[in-house]
């Protein structure tokens, strides 16, 4: 038989302080049971303290194909970094 | 259009850049890609029954829990595997339904039977430890996914093998007839763990292209030399033969020079003629068939609570 469980994508909090971060994906019926098996997957050694699970589906992402057009409106704002202004080595603190 | 796709892609794998799951790649690279993360997963997931075996006979509760944790680990890391198959757009049901049926293959290692506790030692010595050996420059590979999943697997593994080396210390301190047994079981591991490096150099006809996409990093036979010149100093630590007389350091070399294993017996066991080949197909198929009501009500329950508005 074939299930048709949906693929949810799994994000951990390795301590406290720390962004969730994307581990892997798993099958399930539900939310819950998703979390419950995140859990028995991705932390068998403590290395979460807290877990969010996502429907692969409802995640949008930017299409790899275009990703330089899509990131260029930054690419020539050199303005945006602390390196671009010019200031004397006698300036403290700055 | 496709030339240039091609070019980007030849271009990050040059550069030793990751490719990811959406980004343009070669139809053999995916198909190389998915057939090769399949049948590491299905290795994770059949390597579960030699060990399993033990489960229950385990000598004590110390034993049980170490055994059950790793053989837990050995269900994780096929998932992880299957996870990494599925970014490339495999459908995991459908690789369940190709294991069983017997249309993708796992390694040749895990058709072998585990006669005695001192298996479970020597599975995580010598089978992990070959694992290893394959998997750490894995954490290289150019696919990203399949790079992460290995990272995290190989942060275990060395768990097992540090597990099965403790066991047989233990072992070989006891009495005559333990030792005894200690040595009969890497009589009957060693060759097999040389095996699981795959083919020859010479044979192996997948090599060259999975090198050139760095899939590969490194090719069976320096691997199995890898894994020769570690296991020897820690057999002698142990206190057991290694059965091949050929095995001696080479001076020149600066590397064990080694005997080959039967390739034909190899061969055998990879067409489905090894001692447990139908044993471990037929306990997976039956395992899979079991759940199905699991898998059913677990669904069913979903399609409730939707319904009911409470999900």
């Amino acid at each position: 038989m074939s299930t048709s469980w949906p693929l949810w994508e799994v994000f951990v909090r390795g301590k406290r302080g720390l962004n969730h971060v994307h581990v892997g994906s798993l099958h399930a019926p539900d939310a819950e049971m998703a979390l419950r098996n995140a859990r028995d997957v991705y932390t068998r050694r403590n290395e979460g303290v807290s877990i969010w699970v996502v429907k692969a589906d409802d995640i949008t992402a930017s299409s790899p194909d275009e990703k330089d057009p899509f990131f260029s409106p930054s690419g020539d704002k050199v303005y945006r970094h602390p390196t671009f202004y010019s200031i004397p080595e006698d300036v403290p603190h700055l | 259009m496709a030339d240039e796709l091609e070019l980007a892609f030849e271009r990050t794998v040059q550069a030793e850049a990751r490719i990811e799951p959406r980004d343009w790649m070669p139809d053999g690279y995916r198909k190389t890609l998915i057939r090769q993360i399949a049948q590491h997963a299905h290795s994770e997931i059949i390597g579960m029954q030699p060990e399993g075996n033990w489960i229950s006979r385990a000598p004590s509760l110390r034993r049980k829990a170490i055994l059950l944790a790793k053989v837990q680990d050995e269900a994780g890391h096929g998932l992880y595997l299957y996870s990494a198959t599925e970014t490339l757009g495999a459908d995991r049901a459908d690789l369940t339904d190709k294991l069983i049926e017997g249309r993708q293959k796992y390694s040749s290692i895990f058709n072998y039977p585990t006669l005695t506790f001192a298996d479970v030692g020597v599975i995580g010595w010598l089978v992990d430890g070959a694992a290893i050996c394959n998997q750490v420059p894995l954490c290289r590979t150019s696919y990203g996914p399949y790079a992460r999943a290995m990272i995290r697997v190989c942060k275990e593994e060395s768990f097992h093998q540090r597990q099965g080396y403790e066991l047989l210390m233990t072992m070989m301190r006891g009495t005559q007839a333990q030792r005894d047994m200690v040595q009969d079981s890497v009589n009957r591991w060693w060759w097999p763990s040389l095996m699981m490096f795959g083919p020859p150099d010479s044979e192996s006809s997948n090599t060259e292209q999975s090198m050139a996409w760095r899939i590969k990093r490194n090719t069976n036979d320096e691997l199995r030399q890898k894994f020769v010149d570690m296991t020897v100093p820690q057999a002698e630590k142990l206190g057991v033969t290694l059965p091949d007389p050929l095995l001696k350091w080479n001076e020149e070399r600066g590397h064990h020079d080694f005997g080959q294993p039967d390739w034909d017996e190899f061969w055998q066991v990879v067409k489905g003629n090894g001692v447990c080949n139908e044993q471990r197909l037929a306990h997976r198929r039956k395992a899979h068939e079991d759940g199905a009501w699991v898998r059913e009500a677990a669904e069913a329950y979903a399609a409730k609570q939707v319904k009911e508005g409470v999900a």
